[in-house]
């Protein structure tokens, strides 16, 4: 029987297994952040020390400040900054915080800089690290304790998870973009659709995907509850890769491609669960209430809780409603908006710039709109191609990088009962702030809400 | 960690699929050390009104459920984002256990890393001991772990879990200590995944 991705990697990095059927995985890249510290304190605190600096990296995302003018910064976001700084100082290994040409979001920093490659195992106390998936990496969140582990030993207990592949076949229209895919397929299979799987995408629409792309429909599959996502490494893997700062070079890079070609999932490879969908049946996506699976094309109206086959769901529908404060039946395209938020590990690549300065060229800002580049690298890129000036023009509030208003954690918040159309990827209860309310969609549609004041098609606009 | 035998203790019920941990913990909490708890921070925001008044409406401000120490939920429990926090509040304001038809993968194995039993249970079974507690408000559970198994009156079932994070459980272990003893295994690997992964172990 022949292996799948997943498999082979899982074999490649398999240290040893425990009688009770765990397996040591050795990993390959640990990546850490501003909001790591509880690791090193952990590890610390039992006595131990970083064993492999060399394969350790830090980012500093979570708590940096944007410069974002409604921020709501306290002094302690940046000891949470300077703590990663500190222990990059300390234990000696590469970090890049604010400031630095090259710091981003982990998420969108890592696979830019090549710190991610196809076939390794990364970790990093995240739970976007799924993200790192399209490049063919085995990448997936941890927690503190688990952070503690990967520093004092580079290794990490894990129970083989299943497999689920998702095919996707056809060629995705015009505005419909990555996003929209992934919040597509988070609406079919549910927010635990995935729980315990690792997920494998698949079929000629996800090899039409840029890497960026890829990166986005990646990022999304813990919002399925996958343990992670994965793509096979093919050209656009192996030429976005080629000349970046970490990546390998001469003949090691030689090397390490002939490897690449062979990580992809053998013709009689065996999934536990497979799932499919055409591109035909996506369009562009907008979620209506608390969990990414509440999410509806742009054309539909806002359901009623008598749609769910169940109680507890007619409540939990019943519940969102009230929190969005939406009425059921109301149409997508009348729902009034008071900011737009564009950035993020999901959303914050220069493809998703570009896309959502298309719609921004020419249009003003109805509502308070914040454009956020996930890294320094995205940042530079866009300004060299005038982005930044496209959407300042337009009444955008262009920042420096980081999660921001994604997760909320720099003082960059929607303020309680504000609506926010938001190219990021959690529209949970608080998630942007006590009492936010967050559609998530694309950066093209968010651009095109924003310019609207309204939950808009970007097909019409 | 605090190690787990058994446990006894009054239930609540918070019968909610896809309980998220930016729910059990909003993100404010976070810069927060471990030692300095986060028995407030638990589901702070259902628990509290924006003025800081306690809802009267949730479930842990009401008498007796305000002294529970099992917590029994919806499935998909502790989705979204990986913080560990989300276990240390419920562990600080003093859950022990966590019954659930389905847990997320990491909130999974973040609970088990600190003493949080968490036990996947089937809804049906979710469902009779909700009725329970809300027909008998304080009724108590006992988990066993040894022999992996709840009794909450005249119902009972038993419960599967890894045998691993069980004896670690059970005797309060770290896993950092363990796998350090393979310390020779795991160099053996790295000489050896250098050599045929050359671009993965040395990087630029």
């Amino acid at each position: 029987m022949g292996k799948t991705i997943f498999e082979k990697i899982w074999a490649e990095n398999s240290v040893m297994e425990r009688p009770d059927g765990a397996t040591l995985l050795f990993v390959d890249r640990h990546i850490v952040h501003d909001a790591t510290s509880q690791g090193f304190d952990k590890m610390e605190a039992e006595g131990h020390s970083l064993r492999r600096p060399d394969l350790t990296f830090g980012l500093a995302d979570h708590y940096v400040a944007t410069g974002n003018s409604a921020a709501q910064r306290k002094p302690n976001f940046d000891q949470m900054v300077n703590r990663l700084e500190a222990e990059s100082k300390r234990w000696g290994f590469d970090s890049f915080g604010p400031g630095k040409s090259k710091q981003g979001i982990v998420h969108v920093a890592g696979p830019e800089l090549g710190i991610t490659l196809p076939g390794c195992v990364l970790v990093c106390g995240d739970s976007h690290t799924a993200t790192h998936g399209a490049l063919g990496a085995l990448a997936f969140g941890i927690g503190a304790s688990e952070i503690a582990h990967v520093l004092a030993t580079q290794t990490i207990w894990q129970r083989k998870p299943k497999q689920m592949r998702v095919t996707i076949d056809g060629t995705l229209d015009q505005n419909v973009t990555a996003k929209d895919l992934i919040l597509a397929l988070i609406g079919k299979i549910g927010a635990g659709g995935g729980t315990g799987h690792v997920i494998e995408y698949a079929g000629s629409a996800i090899r039409g995907l840029s890497m960026e792309g890829r990166l986005t429909v990646c990022n999304m599959s813990i919002e399925a509850g996958a343990r992670t996502g994965m793509i096979a490494p093919d050209e656009t893997t192996i030429s976005y890769l080629e000349g970046r700062d970490y990546a390998p070079r001469g003949d090691v890079w030689d090397r390490a491609v002939a490897h690449w070609r062979t990580l992809i999932s053998d013709d009689d490879a065996v999934f536990d669960c497979e799932v499919s969908m055409h591109s035909s049946e996506i369009a562009p996506m907008v979620t209506w209430g608390t969990s990414p699976m509440d999410v509806l094309p742009i054309t539909g109206a806002v359901p009623a809780p008598s749609i769910a086959d169940n109680d507890d769901e007619r409540k939990r529908i019943a519940h969102a409603l009230d929190y969005m404060g939406l009425t059921a039946g109301m149409q997508l395209t009348d729902i009034a908006i008071d900011r737009a938020f564009i950035g993020s590990c999901t959303n914050g690549r220069i493809e998703d710039l570009r896309a959502a300065a298309t719609i921004a060229k020419g249009r003003k800002a109805q509502v308070p709109a914040f454009v956020t580049p996930g890294s320094g690298q995205v940042k530079a890129q866009a300004e060299a191609e005038g982005l930044d000036r496209i959407f300042t023009d337009a009444g955008f509030e262009w920042t420096d990088p980081g999660c921001s208003m994604c997760v909320a954690m720099n003082g960059d918040l929607v303020p309680p009962g504000e609506r926010c159309a938001s190219s990021s990827n959690r529209n949970f209860e608080g998630r942007q702030g006590r009492g936010s309310r967050t559609h998530l969609l694309s950066p093209a549609m968010a651009a095109a809400a924003a310019v609207t004041g309204h939950l808009a098609d970007v097909r019409k606009l | 960690m605090k190690p787990f035998k058994s446990h006894r203790g009054i239930a609540a019920p918070l019968p909610k699929s896809n309980i998220n941990t930016d729910l059990i913990v909003p993100a404010r909490y976070l810069t927060r050390a471990r030692k300095e708890g986060f028995d407030d921070a638990l589901f702070a925001d259902l628990r509290s009104e924006a003025d800081g008044t306690a809802d009267p409406n949730f479930v842990l401000n009401q008498p007796p459920f305000d002294a529970a120490t099992i917590l029994v939920t919806g499935d998909n429990f502790g989705c979204g984002s990986s913080r560990e926090h989300a276990v240390w509040s419920l562990a600080d304001y003093g859950f022990r256990v966590v019954i659930a038809p389905s847990f997320a993968d990491i909130f999974h194995g973040n609970s088990l890393q600190n003493g949080l039993l968490v036990i996947p249970t089937p809804q049906a079974t979710v469902n009779e001991l909700c009725t329970k507690m809300s027909e008998t408000p304080g009724t108590e559970i006992t988990v066993d772990l040894d022999s992996q198994t709840v009794v909450c009156g005249n119902l009972s079932y038993t419960f599967d879990i890894d045998p691993y994070r069980k004896e670690c459980l059970l005797n309060g272990l770290s896993e950092t200590a363990d796998t350090l003893r393979r310390l020779t295994e795991i160099k053996t690997f790295e000489g050896r995944h250098g050599k045929s992964h050359p671009w993965l172990t040395a990087p630029n």
